[in-house]
């Protein structure tokens, strides 16, 4: 088996590597994603997922390797590089800043001013009840610091700030994580939603049904080294599973 | 609410009350808090006076207009110390660099200048100021390039400048005192022709009163345009009301403060004339509280109303969270400190105008009472909230104790320290104990 699409990749990171002191966070690794497509990160905890996002999203700099963005070699030196490549990042720990509200979360680092430049509040306010009246419409806590907010609700304003920016390319970091069924369910419909339209989603998931449902492919990760892609429409979950825990590449992957 | 089930019934009906009105009228609770802690040290201090010693010295025009005045320079200075707090950081060098700023301003406009430019040029005074700010900038500025490129911790990088700049104002001028100051220079410091007088007050006052009816309006038409909810009308007039009551009163208690005769008599001596019978002229706003007064205004500006605010209030809530969004968490951390100089120059410039003189003592132990008044206005310590206002209204609440104790008569300087340490002691555990409540 190999990989079904043709054409340029969305992104292609080939050959990453990064460590921290002497511990090989990830060890060259090769990854690709196209657009429409939803590709699994899969792994135990430790084995590199969140860090070779955090490559892609501008968190760290990668130590080797390249990161391709429609076929053209791009640097991607912090947060802000990677914004302006279209990329957004849900952050496993969600990196909101607690003592804000959920509109000045969502806009941070992109506010918007008015015509003096200054910070135009009540216009943010208005996008954000907008957006978070299509993600979650049962959010009503628009006034109060997002440190008073459940872990779903904190986990909504994170999905929201980076579905609002028009992303090409989302990388979500264990979005489900602190939600309960309906709350998932919902980012499951999200996720397809943002898919159809065209969307290049990375998708890092510990549930192996989210995998099979929402994933066309899965790339597994153990020590910080790449144990296999595969296609999920050809594996089962048991294949999934034995790569993960055993780091056993069965013959459809590649 | 589902957490106290048991309270009686008329304190909850109470408590619903106060809870409406202060959320109607969005007043914070914390201000309520600071202004009443604040009126009580006020009476605390006139009733022992008028009780104790037959003279209630506290409440009087005099005492509240040096009380303005003395507060400016503290002031200005919370109201940057109230960003560094904010982001996690502190300084304890201002005190330092007002005095490194102060004898170098001073150096410049008595020994230096004068002698090409001649004495009471009046480009003079301009020169210093400015000479003033940006020194204590450039002081800030590397501080904080310490600070945020060289990791080393804010204690130690500042607890290394309080030192150094003080030794540095010592060795600036061999340890003489520079005195007298610029002519002009020195009305920044107050004193009766360092202030603008009644009408220049009432001006002030009515452009104030404008701004606050301009703030309203345009508040409520915005939230209007986006179709949130309105504040009740009878909110928004107290608001208004009360905040420009409160500028009235200012207005009328430093245009009562009158001249002293002796400096009456110097001023129709100038024009030539007798003192007239009964005659009163007016302090009005000296100019270091105006000074403080646009501060103020400015940095609430900065920080409410600006990207550079948001960031500030972001890299103190979650660092790690404001760098993930891009904002370039060093320069800013080079930035607030940068701010914290200059306004640390600005009030080496009031507070050495205020003594005609650029002595080694000035701005001594001045850090202290500027992170005092940053946390007793509500600034936490574990970063991440802090309001200009309520620094403001902390620098007055430690000036007060401080000039209180002298006018009952403690003037000692151990019994104001004891005063003040534990007011700040007692401000925090009050504030903590507010926040678990809260909770
Ligand atoms: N900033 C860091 N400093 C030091 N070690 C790190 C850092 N970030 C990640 N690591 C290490 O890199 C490895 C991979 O971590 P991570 O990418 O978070 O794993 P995953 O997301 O797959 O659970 C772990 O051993 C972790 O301790
Ligand atoms: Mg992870």
């Amino acid at each position: 088996m190999s990989n079904p699409n043709t054409g340029t990749p969305l992104v292609e990171l080939r050959d990453i590597s990064i460590a921290f002191g002497g511990i090989k966070a990830v060890d060259h690794v090769s990854i690709d994603l196209h657009p429409g497509e939803v590709v699994g990160l899969l792994g135990h905890n430790g084995a590199g997922k969140s860090t070779l996002i955090k490559c892609l999203s501008g968190a760290y700099r990668k130590d080797a390797g390249q990161i391709l963005i429609n076929g053209t070699e791009v640097d991607i030196n912090d947060p802000r590089d990677a914004r302006a490549h279209n990329i957004e990042t849900i952050y496993q720990t969600l990196a909101l800043a607690d003592n804000l509200d959920a509109a000045s979360n969502l806009f941070l680092g992109r506010e918007l001013v008015n015509s003096f430049g200054f910070v135009d509040e009540t216009r943010m306010e208005a996008e954000t009840r907008k957006i978070m009246g299509r993600l979650n419409p049962n959010f009503k806590k628009f006034n109060v610091p997002v440190s008073a907010l459940s872990g779903g609700q904190r986990q909504s304003v994170a999905i929201a700030r980076a579905v609002y920016f028009n992303a090409k390319i989302l990388i979500m970091d264990e979005p489900t994580a602190a939600l309960g069924p309906h709350e998932t369910q919902m980012v499951a419909e999200l996720i397809q939603e943002l898919k159809a339209q065209g969307l290049g989603i990375f998708l890092i998931e510990h549930d192996i049904h989210s995998v099979m449902k929402l994933c066309d492919r899965a790339v597994v990760m153990k020590n910080g080294q790449r144990v296999g892609t595969v296609n999920v429409k050809d594996v089962t979950d048991d294949d999934i599973l034995g790569m993960i825990i055993m780091g056993k590449k069965p013959p459809q992957a590649y | 609410m589902t957490d106290t089930p048991h309270s009686p019934q008329t304190a909850t009906k109470a408590d619903g009350a106060f809870t409406r009105f202060l959320r109607a009228t969005e007043i914070d609770p914390r201000l309520l808090g600071m202004v009443g802690a604040l009126l009580l040290i006020w009476a605390g201090f006139h009733l022992y006076g008028e009780l104790v010693l037959g003279d209630g010295a506290f409440l009087t025009p005099r005492n509240l207009w040096n009380l303005s005045v003395q507060t400016a320079s503290i002031g200005i200075m919370a109201t940057g110390m109230v960003l560094i707090i904010i982001t996690r950081n502190i300084d304890l060098s201002v005190g330092s660099i007002v005095g490194v700023v102060g004898m170098y301003a001073g150096l410049l406009q008595v020994e230096w200048l004068p002698p090409s430019m001649g004495i009471g040029h009046p480009a003079i005074w301009i020169i210093a100021v400015v000479f003033a700010i940006a020194l204590g900038a450039l002081i800030g500025m590397l501080q904080g390039a310490m600070i945020a490129y060289l990791t080393i911790p804010s204690f130690i990088v500042t607890l290394g400048g309080l030192m150094v700049w003080r030794g540095a104002a010592f060795l600036a001028s061999s340890g003489r005192t520079i005195s007298p100051v610029d002519t002009n220079f020195a009305l920044l410091g107050g004193g009766p022709y360092g202030a603008i007088g009644a009408t220049g007050s009432w001006i002030v006052c009515a452009i104030a009163c404008a701004g606050v009816i301009w703030l309203a309006i345009s508040g409520r038409a915005a939230r209007k345009l986006h179709g949130f909810a309105l504040r009740p009308m009878w909110a928004e007039y107290f608001v208004v009301g009360l905040s420009s009551g409160l500028i009235v009163i200012a207005t009328l208690v430093v245009n009562s403060y009158g001249w002293p005769k002796g400096i009456l008599k110097d001023y129709y001596a100038t024009l030539n004339q007798e003192v007239p019978e009964g005659a009163f002229i007016a302090h009005g706003f000296a100019y270091p509280v105006l000074i403080l007064a646009v501060v103020t205004l400015a940095m609430t500006i900065l920080m409410t109303r600006t990207r550079f605010g948001r960031y500030v209030f972001a890299i103190g809530g979650n660092p790690e969270a404001a760098a993930l969004s891009g904002i370039n968490t060093r320069a800013m951390t080079v930035k607030i400190f940068t701010l914290m100089g200059a306004l640390a120059g600005l009030a080496a410039v009031i507070a050495s105008a205020r003594l005609n003189s650029a002595t080694n003592a000035l701005g001594d132990l001045d850090e202290l009472m500027v992170i005092a008044a940053a946390v007793v206005g509500g600034t936490s310590l574990a970063g991440g909230v802090g309001t200009i206002y309520g620094a403001i209204i902390g620098a007055l609440v430690l000036v007060s104790l401080q000039t209180g104790m002298v006018l009952i008569g403690f003037g000692d300087g151990s019994y104001r320290k004891i005063v003040i340490g534990v007011a700040l002691v007692l401000a925090v555990f009050l504030d903590i104990i507010y926040r678990k409540r809260i909770k």
